[in-house]
């Protein structure tokens, strides 16, 4: 019976697109949302029950019953666990939330085709997360691609569209290529497709370069789609142009998905051949995880377009779940994943509310939009509260995550890691506080030097109308209460660890996987938020406000300290704004160096 | 085996990463991108290729002690090929809808406009 439910969830939205792009013509106003709206939720339906169906086993599921013989698997598989399942699920709900609020969003209704698109686009990411086949993640990556390009380009009449997409569609592919080379190396060398296979053949072998060469390749790829630095370029111009209902998929869990591919590549396949230089992979990871979350949040701050100022929190946070991936143990996969789920949940209320704001006034920057959101309050609590939940506000959904960070940091020696990721989620989640004390109660000055003002043709998504109806801030609120509520889940946090632990066994796994030997028990563990965590979280809170304090009321400070700062910090804020040009060929040129810097860097540390 | 190929497959990717960091022209961009790409295809053959065997077309009767060179590798380029298609019409259809709007198809050209 469960296994009859896992291809459903890729074929049904990728049926459904296929023929909503058929009837568009025909089909009666309205007709398209609301099959799209139905199909989505009855994903959501059945990724929640797969989380729940594979607590007690991976559910493998074959396509056309090509079983593996012998060890060697000639079929493709979907393996569902319950960790992979629950961002299944997060794609499906934020799709739905997305299709729910363009109802409302679009001058003139929704646009022919967007249904469909969305629908692909939630086919293809669902896909992507349960894909347990390399070139199967490498197809359904370009499917989630080639419909985030589209739907990137919707406003087809603004120029700034369609160059954020170029850029978007041009960096992706490159990093597609490489992902897609690394793919081919692996199966030079171990004659496999299947990841549980390639591990038993790389985990028989020894390190040598072409396994770090094809390791370094598949990251870069699976890296240059979650917008790691320098690999995020493209992300803030393109989120920047997305319509706000897509940014909602986008931010919510597209970039993340390359994450999971980072995570499952590593731990199904090279976990073994590369087990013993965990160490200088951890150190690796850690590091690029630590830019992308300093980088993004220092850009967050300076910008005054909120939809490009989320764009640069994804990029921070992103560097923060890639800093858990990295540390590389069951216990911060469980976190990254924990996080991913609560944190995407909270983005995606955010840019519901984003939307609201649009529709109601007409733009989203915050100082010319300064004061207009004095009366939507629903709207100014979806993103105000949202807000704090990026700063991780205890005792809700996110903190738990950063509180499981933490503890799995210190297990392995890190334990100054998750101070540096609490300021960098603090300074992101303060732009946001700031942008939003700005738009929604008029507070602090007109005009910021500091920030940048978004390029001309950004802003002006749709016609300001004064209606705000409920179709726009409700999905917001239902996202907000579930990613802020998910703490309230019993035993949640334990049991995410324990199906860490069992993904995390690789030679068990695979043995699962080809040889169909039943399954290892769960062993039980356990996870209580401890009064430092607290501490942690409410600090973190509080360096949100401050920061948000320091961003409207600078002034107040004595001129000596101000001067002091701006001689120092400025300049530097000045050439970091100056590298984001939107110019795609210095986009690439850095992709290029990134990937010799990683490559470089692992052929040194694995040695 | 011979490590030609391999080499050729580096190549022709550098090649077409040049050509698309410095690109003056959308349309040429989009070509560079799809030269970078077939650096792929060279590679996935390379990597199936066996000498002295048959294509494998098993219906005309490839001899077992023959053999075929791996197949597998020839469907995942040929998906490649698909997927590459698609993302050139849409680059494409994105270049035209740039010259319309913004009457040029310079990148340099689009950031100075947006400065």
């Amino acid at each position: 019976m469960s296994t009859t439910l896992v291809p459903l969830v890729v074929v049904l939205p990728l049926l459904a697109a296929a023929g909503l792009a058929a009837v568009a013509q025909l089909a009666p106003a309205r007709f398209d949302d609301l099959v799209a709206i139905a199909v989505s939720a009855a994903v959501t339906v059945l990724c929640v029950l797969l989380v729940f169906r594979a607590a007690n086993r991976t559910i493998e599921y074959w396509f056309g019953g090509w079983k593996p013989r012998n060890g060697i698997a000639i079929g493709i598989s979907f393996s569902v666990d319950p960790l992979s399942a629950a961002v299944a699920a997060l794609v499906a709900v934020l799709a739905t939330a997305a299709l729910i609020v363009s109802w409302d969003y679009f001058d003139g209704g929704v646009p022919q085709y967007f249904c469909a698109l969305i629908l692909a686009f939630e086919g293809a990411m669902v896909g992507f997360a349960l894909s347990s086949d390399l070139f199967n993640m490498f197809v359904f990556f370009e499917l989630m691609s080639v419909a985030a390009f589209a739907l990137t380009a919707y406003r087809i009449e603004q120029p700034s569209a369609l160059q954020g997409a170029i850029n978007f569609a041009v960096v992706n592919s490159i990093g597609a290529f490489m992902l897609l080379t690394g793919i081919a190396l692996l199966y030079g060398r171990t004659g496999a497709l299947n990841l549980a296979q390639i591990g038993q053949v790389l985990a028989r072998g020894k390190a040598d370069g072409l396994v770090v060469v094809a390791f370094a390749l598949v990251t870069v790829g699976f890296l240059s789609k979650a917008g790691a630095v320098p690999f995020h370029f493209w992300l803030s111009d393109a989120y920047a142009v997305a319509p706000t209902p897509v940014c909602i998929v986008f931010a919510g869990v597209m970039s993340d998905l390359g994450l999971h591919g980072v995570a499952r590549v590593y731990w199904e396949g090279f976990s073994g051949v590369l087990g013993g230089h965990a160490e200088a992979i951890r150190g690796v990871l850690i590091g690029l995880g630590l830019l992308a979350a300093l980088l993004g949040s220092v850009m967050a701050f300076v910008q005054s377009s909120l939809k490009r100022m989320l764009a640069f929190v994804v990029i921070s946070h992103i560097g923060v779940f890639l800093a858990a991936v990295g540390l590389l143990t069951a216990r911060s996969y469980a976190a990254a994943t924990l996080y991913v789920v609560a944190d995407g949940l909270v983005k995606g209320a955010i840019f519901c509310g984003v939307a609201g704001l649009a529709r109601a006034t007409g733009h989203t920057d915050e100082l010319r939009g300064y004061g207009s959101g004095r009366n939507l309050p629903r709207t100014a609590v979806v993103v105000g509260i949202g807000a704090l939940g990026l700063a991780a506000l205890p005792p809700f959904g996110t903190f738990l995550a950063q509180s499981l960070l933490a503890k799995s940091a210190e297990a392995v020696g890190y334990g100054w890691l998750p101070a540096v990721l609490a300021g960098a989620t603090a300074l992101s989640a303060a732009a946001v506080l700031r942008a939003s004390a700005r738009l929604f109660l008029g507070l602090g000055p007109r005009r910021d030097p500091l920030l940048e003002a978004a390029p001309p043709g950004e802003e002006a998504e749709v016609k300001p109308t004064p209606r705000a109806g409920v179709l726009l801030w409700g999905p917001g609120l239902a996202l907000l209460a579930a990613g802020l509520g998910l703490a309230f889940i019993p035993g949640l946090a334990s049991s995410a660890i324990e199906h860490a632990t069992r993904f995390v066994d690789r030679p068990v796994l695979a043995r699962e996987t080809l040889h169909s030997v039943s399954p290892a028990q769960l062993r039980a563990q356990r996870f209580h938020v401890t009064g430092e965590s607290y501490t942690y979280g409410t600090a973190t809170v509080l360096a949100a406000l401050g920061f948000a304090w320091l961003g409207l009321y600078r002034r107040r400070l004595p001129a000596a300290v101000r001067r002091a700062t701006a001689r120092r910090v400025d300049p530097a804020i000045e050439r970091l704004k100056l590298l984001h040009d939107g110019v795609v060929g210095d986009y690439v040129t850095w992709l290029v160096f990134g990937t010799a810097g990683v490559g470089a860097l692992f052929a040194l540390v694995l040695r | 085996m011979t490590f030609l190929p391999y080499a050729l497959a580096a190549w022709i990717f550098i090649v077409g990463l040049y050509g698309v960091v410095t690109s003056r022209h959308f349309v040429h961009l989009v070509i560079c991108l799809g030269i970078a790409q077939s650096s792929t295809y060279v590679l996935l053959l390379a990597i199936g290729y066996r000498t002295g065997k048959k294509a494998p077309i098993f219906t005309s009767g490839v001899p077992a002690r023959v053999g075929a060179v791996d197949p597998v590798v020839q469907a995942l380029t040929l998906t490649d090929i698909v997927v590459g298609v698609t993302v050139a019409a849409l680059l494409l259809a994105l270049a035209i809808d740039i010259w319309k709007r913004a009457g040029t198809v310079d990148p340099d050209q689009i950031r100075k406009d947006r400065r």
